[in-house]
């Protein structure tokens, strides 16, 4: 099997390899928007949906009322419902980037998942670890950086194809949003990658070996960096929140004042191709997240993964590896949403105030800092 | 002096950083998380329902089986909306209770009508009508929803009696004590 596979050529293995982390991703977000729900209805001390019960997994004892309580079906029903509704499109768009702009929100949030690691493996070939991922770039971070921000031009787009008043101010709240809070993001994981390429060293940006650097032996070599550089995790955090479109930055699309901002005058599909990008933003941004601060697939701070599956079958080991990423992501998904529903939205005016009088000037302090300090220890 | 000036202390730089009450926030969303549920599962869970509380007008039989309803129009006279209709009828001479002489014949409440005022229950002499506790009833057509005899009593069932006004007066005219 494994033979068969690797005597495909390289561009089959890749289209193979690129299907399946896009056959993970999407339903990762599509439960993002039932989790959603059910972390809303939880906080708000009601069962959430419970009620939709498929014929065939539903009847199954014990297991079909578990899913069914945790509301799965639910799912099923909200997605063959985005497929099979009316594709509605009011008279007054512009109808090529109207439809355009669903698409642009989708491509570059699955496109940022090629050079984020999942998980990693002990190979036992150059006796050390080997990350899980569809291409380890050197640009890593870089790319991940620069095809995530393409995701703004789809609520731009978006908020003016509608040719709508509402949807336009959305857009243009998201526009100036998005690029206020890429520019502390940017300059907060700075530090991480200043520490990273240590002088002398071959320089990287790959996110696998950011979590290498946080797998080494010592007090320093195996801190997470989030104990490290918290202030940097917590700009990137806040950024991030900014970036994903996220209560309290929920401003492109701000239903009470906005109806629904830039999506207002979506439906069916496209919409729901929206929130699909948006969960894949919050699944890859908070995996990137745990990569950079929180030590990737370690699993405790000084315990790194290697040692611990060096002995084991190499898929087993891959697979723990990946199941601790996951673990993590999946917890700051859950952050994501326990936060929406702890939070007011900030005005408009507070959200600017904060990227760039706040959020901006620290990030600009917190680099020039971690660059004195990297500077003083690595020349001791 | 009927105002209080309070003072406004400057905010201190941890509320300025909004952390501690998004912190604080947090904590409080946490425990409603894990506590149970403040929502009912209504048709599988019901509310449990207060005494005196004023549900859909039943008739109800005495501890004997009887029904208390004479057929009065007492309640059909006082019903805000008209929703009662009685069609009163005699009880035959060869029952156990002929002593009681009237029954209704026919008796409907339109419950599309009613307006669940309870005046029925207080005007009624008899205690034969009550407003029990069932709240949710619905149906297809205008008919469904006009209650009859028969489901007035299949709602009503059986209530205790305080005082088996009845069954004394029999008793009373057994002991000759019958005319006033």
């Amino acid at each position: 099997m494994i033979d068969l596979y690797l005597n495909l050529p390289v561009w089959i293995q890749a289209t193979i390899k690129g299907l399946a982390t896009i056959l993970v991703i999407i339903p990762i977000a599509g439960a993002c928007s039932l989790a959603e729900r059910k972390v809303s209805a939880w906080i708000q001390g009601r069962p959430g949906p419970n009620r939709a019960r498929a014929w065939g997994l539903g009847y199954i004892p014990v297991l079909g009322p578990i899913l069914q309580r945790l509301g799965v079906f639910h799912l099923m029903a909200d997605g063959a419902k985005f497929v099979f509704k009316e594709d509605v499109v009011p008279g007054h768009v512009n109808k090529f980037y109207y439809y355009l702009a669903p698409l642009v929100a989708l491509v570059p949030a699955l496109c940022t998942i090629v050079v984020v690691p999942f998980g990693a493996y002990w190979d036992t070939a150059t006796n050390g670890m080997k990350p899980i991922i569809l291409a380890d770039l050197d640009i890593g971070m870089l790319a991940v950086f620069a095809i995530g921000s393409l995701s703004v031009y789809s609520l731009i787009l978006a908020g003016w194809a509608s040719n709508s008043k509402y949807p336009f101010l959305g857009g243009v709240r998201a526009s100036a949003q998005l690029i206020s809070y890429e520019l502390s993001m940017t300059l907060s994981v700075l530090p991480v990658f200043l520490w990273v390429n240590a002088p002398g060293g071959q320089g990287t940006l790959s996110l696998f070996e950011v979590v290498q650097t946080q797998s080494l032996p010592g007090f320093l070599g195996g801190i997470w960096y989030v104990f490290l550089m918290p202030l940097s995790a917590f700009i990137f955090l806040v950024a991030l929140f900014a970036e994903t479109n996220r209560q309290p930055f929920d401003m492109p699309e701000s239903e009470a004042d906005l109806v629904g901002g830039f999506h207002t005058e979506y439906g069916e599909f496209k919409w729901s191709l929206f929130f699909v990008a948006e969960y894949a933003h919050m699944t890859i941004g908070s995996g990137v997240f745990v990569l950079l601060f929180l030590g990737g697939w370690n699993p405790l701070p000084w315990i790194p993964l290697g040692p611990l599956i060096e002995s084991l079958p190499m898929w087993l080991g891959g697979i723990i590896g990946i199941s601790i990423f996951l673990g993590k992501t999946f917890f700051f998904i859950f952050l994501f949403m326990w936060v929406r529903w702890t939070l007011p939205r900030f005005r408009y005016d507070q959200v600017m105030k904060l990227g760039w009088q706040k959020l901006l000037p620290m990030a600009i302090g917190n680099l020039i800092f971690y660059a004195l300090a990297i500077a003083f220890i690595e020349t001791r | 002096m009927s105002f209080v000036t309070v003072e406004r202390k400057p905010l201190t730089l941890a509320e300025r950083t909004y952390i501690p009450q998004i912190l604080s926030g947090l904590k409080t969303t946490f425990k409603k998380m894990v506590k149970p549920n403040e929502t009912l599962e209504y048709p599988e869970a019901r509310p449990s329902i207060p005494e005196g509380y004023r549900g859909v007008p039943t008739l109800v039989m005495d501890p004997n089986g009887r029904e208390k309803c004479v057929s009065c129009q007492l309640c059909e006279f006082v019903c805000p909306p008209k929703a009662i209709r009685i069609k009163p009828g005699e009880i035959a001479a060869d029952s156990e209770n002929a002593h009681v002489e009237k029954a209704p014949l026919e008796f409907d409440i339109d419950m599309l009508r009613c307006i669940y005022c309870g005046l029925c229950q207080e005007v009624c002499p008899e205690e034969a009508i009550w407003l029990q506790n069932v709240f949710s009833l619905s149906g297809y057509t205008r008919e469904e929803m006009v209650n009859n005899k028969q489901k007035l009593y299949e709602l009503g069932g059986t209530l205790p009696d305080e005082h088996f006004k009845w069954d004394k007066k029999k008793a009373a005219e057994e002991a000759g004590n019958g005319a006033h």
